[in-house]
């Protein structure tokens, strides 16, 4: 029988000794190194900078973090009683927003003639809050309303005035997040839920709502992301949070620590979400990736 | 007795007429096949019948009462005629069982555990009852197309509409769903079907009607259309088909 290849002149199938290294079975160990060193490097900076010391003693004393953390004796500032409210501002409102945000994005996405004038209203809603920096938008609602002088709108706490400025801002965000998972089911399952003779809201609750949830998790999780990150903004309306107490600490005690502490508290609000955004699109690839045999 | 009637339909959209006149009845137990080249407006017809498409002129009855009458639920309309689909369409996020269930517990509002039996009677049927709780996707075409038809027999239909239902099927897995279908045809269910397969037309269709560009050239017997086509249009289709 004739071989296909001639004897003698066998191509080798072998990969490479470096490539074996880098991407084989000792793979882990290599990128355990590789981490070490990349670690050692940045603390190398930090450590042999020449201004290094002042560098540690500003940003990384423990002593003075410890004490923006949980607030001096003169009782001024707290980063720990600050990000209390960093906390409950920004879970109020994304309890807020995913109930407006819904709302908005039916509104939009319904062809009811009834609504027609709505959805022209919603769809200007939403190119002006996410145009607007939400700087401004804190600046107009907390300033601003108290200085119209309408009724109780007039007389609420800066607090309250955040919560609005955060919600008016994320709702239009997170209504875009909604009405592209709605839209990115398939047609095709909205016309088989019809032909089965489902009512419109009978479809969407069993057919296009369990779909686009799916879709709609991980980029709702980034928007909460940086919806927690903007609580800190609200400061300019005289709240003190996290960031804002850090900084009264840093001017009182010569010291940026806390202004670290305050960093480290909210990468611990945001790590978690982050992996888990990560997690859940991995996931959702792999079951896509599954479906499209 | 009319099941269904198309009368001088016609279909527009935007500028370009879909349907131009289309007159068509369906008795009951008729088989109608609806024949014609891509484009000429089978789907548009189907969809017209059981109001995804609305019609532009003419009038579409059904059990001679018309569609177009405002007074008319659409949603009630839909549960006497079922359609199926050339991409299956499927729920994903569903069982095969409560892909089964949804239409009878959601739409007609009947009693979770009765319409659990009679689910698993039609899964039994075509052979899936033991894939009942898997998802569509780890199914074959095939498997899925017939789970498909099932769905639309729960609802247990006057009239079941067929879009092209073996057009994107695997050549080896298309003779298992129209083997269902030959089944369906003689237990005397009334359906149009849009189809390309002949064979399948003649052997079981009470009329093969052909369509192009929305008119419908001619319409018979499988016998008169398949041998003897009397238009010059519906030879030149049929040898464009054989070919
Ligand atoms: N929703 C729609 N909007 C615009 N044109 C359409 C729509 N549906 C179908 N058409 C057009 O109508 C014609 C007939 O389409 P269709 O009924 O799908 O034909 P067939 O099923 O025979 O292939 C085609 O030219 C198609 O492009
Ligand atoms: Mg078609």
């Amino acid at each position: 029988m004739a071989s296909p290849v001639p004897t003698g002149d066998i191509p080798s199938l072998f990969s490479s000794r470096r490539r074996r290294l880098l991407t084989g079975r000792h793979s882990r160990l290599v990128s355990s190194l590789s981490t070490v060193v990349v670690l050692g490097v940045l603390s190398a900076i930090v450590f042999y900078a020449p201004g290094g010391v002042a560098f540690r003693h500003f940003f990384f004393d423990p002593h003075q973090m410890w004490i923006a953390l949980v607030g001096s004796h003169q009782g001024l500032a707290s980063v720990g009683k600050g990000i209390v409210t960093n906390v409950w501002m920004f879970s109020l409102c994304e309890v807020l927003v995913l109930i407006f945000g819904l709302l908005l994005a039916w509104v939009r996405i319904s062809r009811a003639p009834v609504l027609a004038p709505l959805r022209a209203l919603a769809t200007i809603y939403t190119d002006v809050f996410r145009g607007i920096p939400i700087l401004l938008v804190f600046i107009i609602v907390g300033f601003g309303l108290a200085e119209l002088n309408i009724g109780w709108i007039s007389h609420q706490t800066p607090a309250f005035y955040g919560c609005v400025a955060i919600t008016l801002t994320y709702t239009a965000y997170v209504a875009e997040v909604y009405r592209a998972g709605l839209h990115s089911v398939p047609h095709g399952q909205i016309l088989a839920a019809r032909s089965l003779g489902l009512s419109q809201p009978a479809t969407m609750r069993q057919v296009i709502f369990p779909q686009a949830v799916r879709t709609v998790i991980p980029p709702l999780l980034n928007d909460f992301i940086s919806m927690q990150k903007d609580t800190a903004l609200v400061s300019i309306l005289g709240i003190v949070e996290a960031v804002q107490s850090a900084q009264i600490d840093a001017a009182q005690n010569f010291n940026d620590s806390g202004l670290v502490v305050a960093a480290l508290l909210f990468l611990l609000m945001t790590v978690p979400l982050t992996r888990l955004t990560d997690r859940l699109i991995a996931k959702d690839r792999t079951r896509r990736l599954a479906g499209a045999a | 007795m009319s099941v269904l009637g198309f009368h001088n339909v016609s279909k527009r959209f935007g500028t370009t007429e879909v349907l131009r006149g289309v007159t068509l009845e369906l008795n009951r137990h008729d088989v109608v096949c609806v024949i014609g080249a891509s484009g000429s407006g089978k789907s548009t017809l189907l969809r017209c019948a059981n109001l995804l498409e609305r019609v532009d002129g003419g009038d579409v009855t059904l059990f001679g009462q018309s569609l177009l009458d405002p007074r008319i639920d659409e949603n009630l309309v839909r549960r006497h005629i079922a359609m199926v689909f050339q991409s299956f369409n499927l729920f994903p996020h569903l069982s095969v069982l409560q892909n089964v269930m949804l239409g009878p517990v959601h739409a007609l509002k009947r009693p979770t555990d009765e319409v659990r039996v009679d689910a698993m009677a039609l899964l039994e049927r075509i052979g899936l009852a033991t894939r009942a709780d898997e998802y569509p996707e780890r199914l074959s075409g095939g498997q899925q197309q017939r789970v498909a038809i099932v769905r639309s027999l729960a609802m247990q239909p006057s009239l079941l509409l067929l879009d092209e239902v073996t057009s994107a099927l695997d050549p080896t897995l298309v003779g298992e769903v129209l083997e269902l279908l030959r089944e369906l045809a003689h237990e005397g269910t009334t359906m149009l079907l849009a189809t390309h397969e002949m064979g399948f037309a003649r052997e079981v269709a009470t009329t093969v009607a052909y369509l192009d560009e929305g008119v419908v050239i001619e319409a018979g017997t499988p016998g008169q259309m398949l041998d003897a086509p009397e238009h010059e249009l519906t030879r030149a289709f049929l040898s464009r088909v054989r070919s």
